[in-house]
């Protein structure tokens, strides 16, 4: 699923995981995935293994949210598996994830990308 | 980085894009600002349904009737002086509302109005289906949109507000996605942050929800009133798991459709509380709550430690009908209303106490307003279903209108230098803490917040009693004093979540703080505050409580409710 060497990083020792590939570093860095791996819920979604990966393997991983799992403020869009979708409404299966950050906006870091309306944007030095 | 404004408005939900264009209508420069996305996060956007007000198009009603209600549910201790502002200026925000094309459902050109607990009239409205508080803030954003005088920064978090002289002259932010520092110069700041409901493990509002606003303003000398009063909406979804909805949601399909709440069981149980439910909704969210806790306690819960709502005997027709394509959304979830009961239990929604304001939004702070969630006091011990959207865009607007009115035509002259040296002590604070960032750590910040939050849910939720209350004061207390200055934080890069994660654990702790604190003190139970220990309301505590910080200890007093003078 993806070309890197990177170890898998994992902290469960649940029977059912998900193996979630995500698309790590910013604009200048080479493409590369981590792998984390989840202890899989019922009708978990892709948000929920996120905060879970933060939480307890790593809080580096950058992710824009801001209502929980209620697909209210739609800030959480991400190419899930290739498809531009909402990580709150997408679902954990069987299958590995891949995801990657909106290729139309411009990437921040790991899943951020810029979708602030072009005059809103915090000031910089 | 220094930014100048006349009015800075913290948190972009509806109480602060209202104050925004209010600010904006008399002829101020506002600068309004989110930490996450303007008109996105906050409250506002999650709340489907409905929005209290006596506009009488359903059957006849007037602002004392409203104000009857909403006193009777806060158990007595409402501020009334801002109850009744809540209710006199509610039908003038829903109209102007209504101008602005929001689309609250209407029939026969009158605007529908549907009962809720609590209400003795129809006056509830909304906008279908379910869809009120996102098209509240989009109506709003395009508002603010088109206003000059505007001007909107997202992904903006402030840390600290400034006060020179006991006047509030600005605050420090810091750029999320660089962690940097901006200073803000201003001659008023209103607070607009919303709740605490992230406090809980089990809540119902954005993820930014961290109680900023209450840490912000005791970190600047405010005071604030009745922070024991957390509503918890009884209701709330538990069982099976939903994705990509409110969890509240259950709320509007009670109004139109009735349901059956059943305890585990399957049996009728709100009676034996002192209330009827019968398939009607109508029994006030404190005594809900604490109806389905007890039925818990006494083993008598659902499957996952709930209570059922059931409404197996209403048709699939009757369903599409009150509620179209969510019925489809139920059912890509697995849930299918006419073949099964759903779980539902109490969840942290709504802080009744918040930032003490005057009639005038002012604190005792000159220049520093607070509106909406944040401030304390309109609804005393348990607010009316229906009043918090009310109370955002009726005080946001009273703040943005009266805040600039108070400084515009008058000489308000900042010292720069004081502004500079301020700015500069907490420039430096912020720099610190982001120089911290090196490795990864555990535990993670995000670990300490969820470590937090179960604290909260075990010994400060809907019911409480000393023990549980001093040792979440204990745990609390540590983690603020020990584990908050040592907490490693991930290496500085882009959008940093841990610096903001770190941020917002500061502004929980000290929030949480003022809450148990608060709990412990009040020895009697009244209306959202449920003490095992003192199960009886005590007339002789008929007052509300004022927190503040003395001397950097947090300090509690009592004061005489403020009565309506006719």
């Amino acid at each position: 699923m993806t070309n890197t060497k990177d170890k898998i990083r994992s902290h469960t020792s649940e029977k059912r995981v998900a193996e979630i590939h995500i698309r790590r570093g910013g604009p200048s860095d080479a493409p590369h995935f981590d792998i984390f791996q989840v202890p899989r819920k019922e009708t978990m979604s892709v948000l929920d293994a996120l905060i879970w990966i933060r939480q307890h393997l790593d809080s580096s991983v950058s992710i824009r949210y801001s209502c929980i799992n209620a697909n209210a403020c739609k800030e959480c869009g991400a190419l899930v598996n290739g498809t531009a979708t909402y990580l709150c409404t997408a679902r954990v299966g069987d299958d590995p994830i891949k995801l990657e950050p909106l290729p139309k906006s411009p990437l921040i870091r790991d899943l951020v990308t810029d979708i602030l309306p072009s005059n809103e944007h915090p000031p910089i030095e | 980085m220094e930014i100048n404004t006349d009015i800075l408005i913290i948190g972009a939900g509806g109480a602060g894009m209202y104050a925004a264009l209010a600010g904006a209508r008399e002829g101020a420069s506002v600068l309004l600002i989110d930490k996450n996305m303007v008109g996105r996060g906050g409250a506002t956007v999650m709340a489907q349904m409905t929005v209290a007000v006596a506009i009488g198009h359903q059957e006849p009603d007037n602002w004392e009737m409203h104000f009857s209600d909403t006193v009777k549910s806060g158990h007595g201790i409402c501020n009334e002086e801002l109850t009744k502002l809540l209710c006199v200026n509610g039908p003038e925000r829903i109209m102007e509302m209504d101008s602005w094309k929001v689309g609250w459902a209407q029939k026969d050109g009158t605007i529908l109005q549907v009962s809720a607990p609590g209400h003795s009239r129809k006056r509830c409205v909304y906008v279908d289906f379910l869809n009120t508080g996102p098209a509240l803030a989009s109506t709003l954003r395009k508002q603010v949109k088109r206003e000059e005088k505007i001007r909107t920064i997202s992904n903006l978090v402030i840390t600290d507000i400034l006060v020179d002289e006991g006047r509030a002259v600005g605050a420090i932010g810091m750029n999320i996605v660089t962690a940097k520092p901006v200073a803000l110069s201003c001659k008023a700041v209103i607070l607009t942050t919303g709740g605490l409901s992230k406090l809980y493990t089990r809540n119902s509002g954005s993820a930014n929800m961290g109680g900023d606003g209450y840490a912000l303003a005791l970190r600047a000398g405010a005071e604030l009133t009745d922070m024991e009063f957390v509503q918890f909406f009884p209701i709330a979804h538990l069982a099976p798991r939903l994705v990509g909805m409110d969890p509240i949601m259950w709320d509007p399909f009670r109004y139109k459709l009735g349901g059956r709440l059943l305890n585990g069981d399957f049996e009728e149980f709100v009676d034996r509380y002192g209330s009827k439910d019968q398939g009607i909704y109508r029994v006030p969210r404190d005594l809900a709550s604490y109806a389905i806790l007890k039925e818990v306690e006494a083993g008598r819960g659902s499957t996952h430690g709930g209570a059922y709502l059931d409404f197996q005997h209403v048709s699939e027709a009757e369903l599409r009908n009150a509620f179209g394509p969510v019925i489809d959304r139920l059912l890509a979830n697995g849930i299918d209303l006419t073949q099964m009961p759903i779980e539902v239990a109490p969840m942290a929604h709504y802080q009744m106490g918040g930032v003490r304001i005057k009639k005038s939004m002012q604190t005792c702070i000159d220049g520093l307003y607070a509106a909406g969630e944040v401030a304390g006091g309109v609804n005393g011990a348990n607010r009316l279903s229906g009043n918090a959207i009310t109370e955002a865009l009726v005080f946001g607007e009273l703040a943005g209108r009266l805040g600039a009115r108070k400084i515009l035509g008058k000489a308000i002259q900042n010292s720069a230098q004081h502004f500079t040296n301020l700015a500069t002590v907490h420039m430096e604070k912020l720099k610190s803490l982001t120089s911290r960032s090196q490795s990864r750590g555990t535990p993670t910040v995000s670990a300490i917040q969820q470590r937090l939050k179960q604290i909260m849910n075990e010994h400060v939720g809907p019911l409480r009693n000393a023990t549980g209350l001093k040792t979440a004061l204990e745990t609390i207390q540590e983690l603020r004093q020990e584990v908050l200055p040592k907490l490693s934080l991930s290496k500085l890069h882009p959008f940093n979540m841990d610096i903001q994660d770190w941020l917002e654990l500061r502004n929980m702790l000290a929030t949480a703080e003022m809450v148990a604190q608060s709990a412990l003190l009040r020895n009697e139970s009244r209306g959202a505050h449920q003490r095992e220990d003192f199960p009886a309301q005590d007339p002789k505590w008929e007052k509300n409580q004022v927190v503040s910080l003395e001397r950097n200890k947090l300090t509690i007093r009592s004061e005489p409710v403020v009565r309506l003078t006719t």
